[in-house]
């Protein structure tokens, strides 16, 4: 088979610029043709999701909100080493470090931790590299339904811990849920 | 006598305007939505309950708009090319005839503005004028693209105004009237022009589209190529009023197509049914068979848009001037010599 008659998709048409006959240049059969097409889209099925009432079927890889991980005994697992940082494609990571006070030791599980961490929810791509580059185990794209909130003031796209970190109580479930098995 | 004459004509007329108005409002959420369900979509559904209220918020949206003047000196002209294609596309609406006699406390009350014995005449005027509404906007407009889709508009409005008027022919060598309100009447029954004048029928339709500017001949307004064309530098109510006269006048030229060419308010069986419930309730129910072809051919319109693209300019020039133009008069040819055999037959 020579390279001009080969067709990788399978549906290579020859252009064809054979004048048309008067009846094709009136164009009536054409329109006529595609009228019929699109009358059969007006009784298929409509795609649409109508979105505040129904939601998209989320698939089984989603990625969704990120958490920073607290441990089973309720300490932040992140140490500040910055590699979620480097890892992130959109640069949406900031965090600044600090040193754990002797007092601080039932709060961070590692002597550094990240006094201030921010994501930028306008940057983020939601891909997940942080989650893999974590040598903490401490960042987690979670399954959260919630969307980042529409907002007309960009500060309030920077999450800081405050909405960042897994809530207490939901440490304290965990580590009731794993000492029962 | 002669003061009821004058409520009557004006309540009449107002009835009217409000109805052309009505439509012309709600073609707009028509082809939004038909636009959408074309393309397996859903429509706008927000604006009340299925979206019944969105007209009212467009409008109210235009309103809202920065009136906007381009650095012209045709102020003037500038705001009379909207007033001048609104004002001629409700023009037309006076010499329909909208149903047949209704009597309304004894008294013989004709649904039509004014029966004038050339109202086709005075719709192709009419609608002549209508482009001096296009022209005038885009030359006063001071910007290239406006004009070059005023002069696309109105040289393909003259060029089909050739083919319509030379299709009406021969419909009138056949109805032996340009009376709209006879021409209607003619079709009593089934007895509708559509049969005895199918080609007539094709070129007129695609002769509508052209003179309404609609897809697939809106070089006028080509987004891809010219911005908006003629109403690029509109903003606000004038630009709300050039979309409004397009709706407008789609709605008229539905309405002239099922008069001329659909048999108007007769529907077969009228005669029983006159017969079964009298006249007046017979006549009803033509004016709803009329509206019901009157929403058959805007919803046709708005499916002929979605369906076919564009037609280049040389196509448009081509189809108007090579195909139409000749069958047209082919037609007249092959009207007559029937018309004169069946006459010496008789
Ligand atoms: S999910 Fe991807 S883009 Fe978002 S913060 Fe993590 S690494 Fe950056
Ligand atoms: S989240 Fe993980 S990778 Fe990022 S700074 Fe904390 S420990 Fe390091």
């Amino acid at each position: 088979m020579s390279i001009e008659t080969i067709s990788l998709s399978g549906r290579k048409k020859e252009v064809s610029n054979k004048k048309m006959t008067f009846l094709e240049s009136l164009y009536l059969v054409a329109i006529a043709k595609g009228l019929w097409i699109t009358l059969g889209h007006l009784f298929t099925r409509k795609v649409t999701i109508k979105y505040p009432e129904q939601t998209r079927e989320l698939s089984p890889v989603y990625r969704g909100q990120h958490m920073l991980m607290r441990d089973e005994e309720g300490r932040e697992r992140c140490t500040a080493c910055g590699l979620c940082a480097l890892s992130c494609p959109a640069e949406a990571i900031t965090m600044k470090s600090e040193e754990r006070k002797p007092e601080e030791k039932h709060l961070y599980r590692e002597e550094k931790y990240a006094s201030i961490y921010e994501i930028n929810m306008l940057r983020c791509i939601f891909c997940g590299l942080c989650e893999e580059a974590c040598p903490k185990q401490a960042i987690y794209l979670t399954k959260s339904r919630v969307m980042v909130k529409s907002n007309t003031n960009r500060e309030d796209f920077i999450y800081g811990k405050e909405k960042l970190v897994m809530p207490l109580d939901m440490a304290i479930r965990n580590t009731q849920m794993q000492t029962a098995n | 006598m002669d003061q009821a004459i004058i409520i009557e004509k004006g309540i009449f007329i107002v009835v009217i305007f409000a109805i052309t108005m009505l439509f012309a409002m709600y073609e707009t959420l028509a082809e939004r939505k038909i636009a959408a369900w074309f393309q397996d979509r859903i429509g706008p559904n927000r604006a009340g309950p299925g979206g019944i209220l969105q007209p009212l918020a467009d409008g109210l949206k235009l309103f809202s708009k920065e009136e906007f003047f381009p650095n012209t000196e045709n102020r003037f002209l500038f705001i009379a090319g909207p007033a001048i294609s609104m004002t001629t596309a409700l023009m037309t609406s006076a010499v329909i005839p909208w149903g047949d006699k209704l009597s309304i406390f004894g008294r013989d009350v004709v649904l039509q503005a004014t029966d004038i014995n050339i109202g086709m005449l005075y719709v192709f005027g009419v609608l002549s004028v209508g482009v001096y509404g296009i022209m005038i906007g885009g030359w006063a407009s001071n910007n290239k693209f406006s004009l070059m889709g005023a002069m696309r508009a109105s040289s393909q409005m003259i060029s089909y105004e050739v083919a319509m008027g030379l299709a009406i022919v021969s419909l009138v060598m056949m109805t032996e009237s340009l009376s709209l309100g006879e021409i209607a009447a003619g079709q009593h029954s089934w007895r509708w022009n559509v049969l005895y004048q199918p080609v007539g029928f094709l070129i007129f339709l695609v002769c509508s589209f052209a003179e309404t500017n609609r897809t697939p001949f809106d070089l006028a307004e080509c987004e891809a190529e010219l911005i908006g064309g003629y109403h690029t530098e509109y903003s606000s109510m004038k630009m709300g009023f050039y979309l409004f006269a397009e709706y407008a006048s789609m709605f008229i030229s539905s309405t002239i197509l099922a008069i001329l060419y659909f048999g108007a308010y007769n529907y077969p069986g009228m005669d029983w049914v006159e017969s079964v419930i009298g006249s007046n309730g017979a006549n009803i129910i033509g004016i709803i068979v009329l509206f019901a072809k009157i929403c058959f051919f805007i919803f046709f319109y708005m499916w002929v848009r979605w369906t076919i693209p564009r037609f280049r300019y040389d196509q448009l020039m081509k189809l108007g001037w090579k195909m139409l133009i000749p069958l047209a008069i082919a037609n007249i040819i092959v009207t007559g010599i029937i018309i004169l055999l069946a006459d010496q037959n008789l």
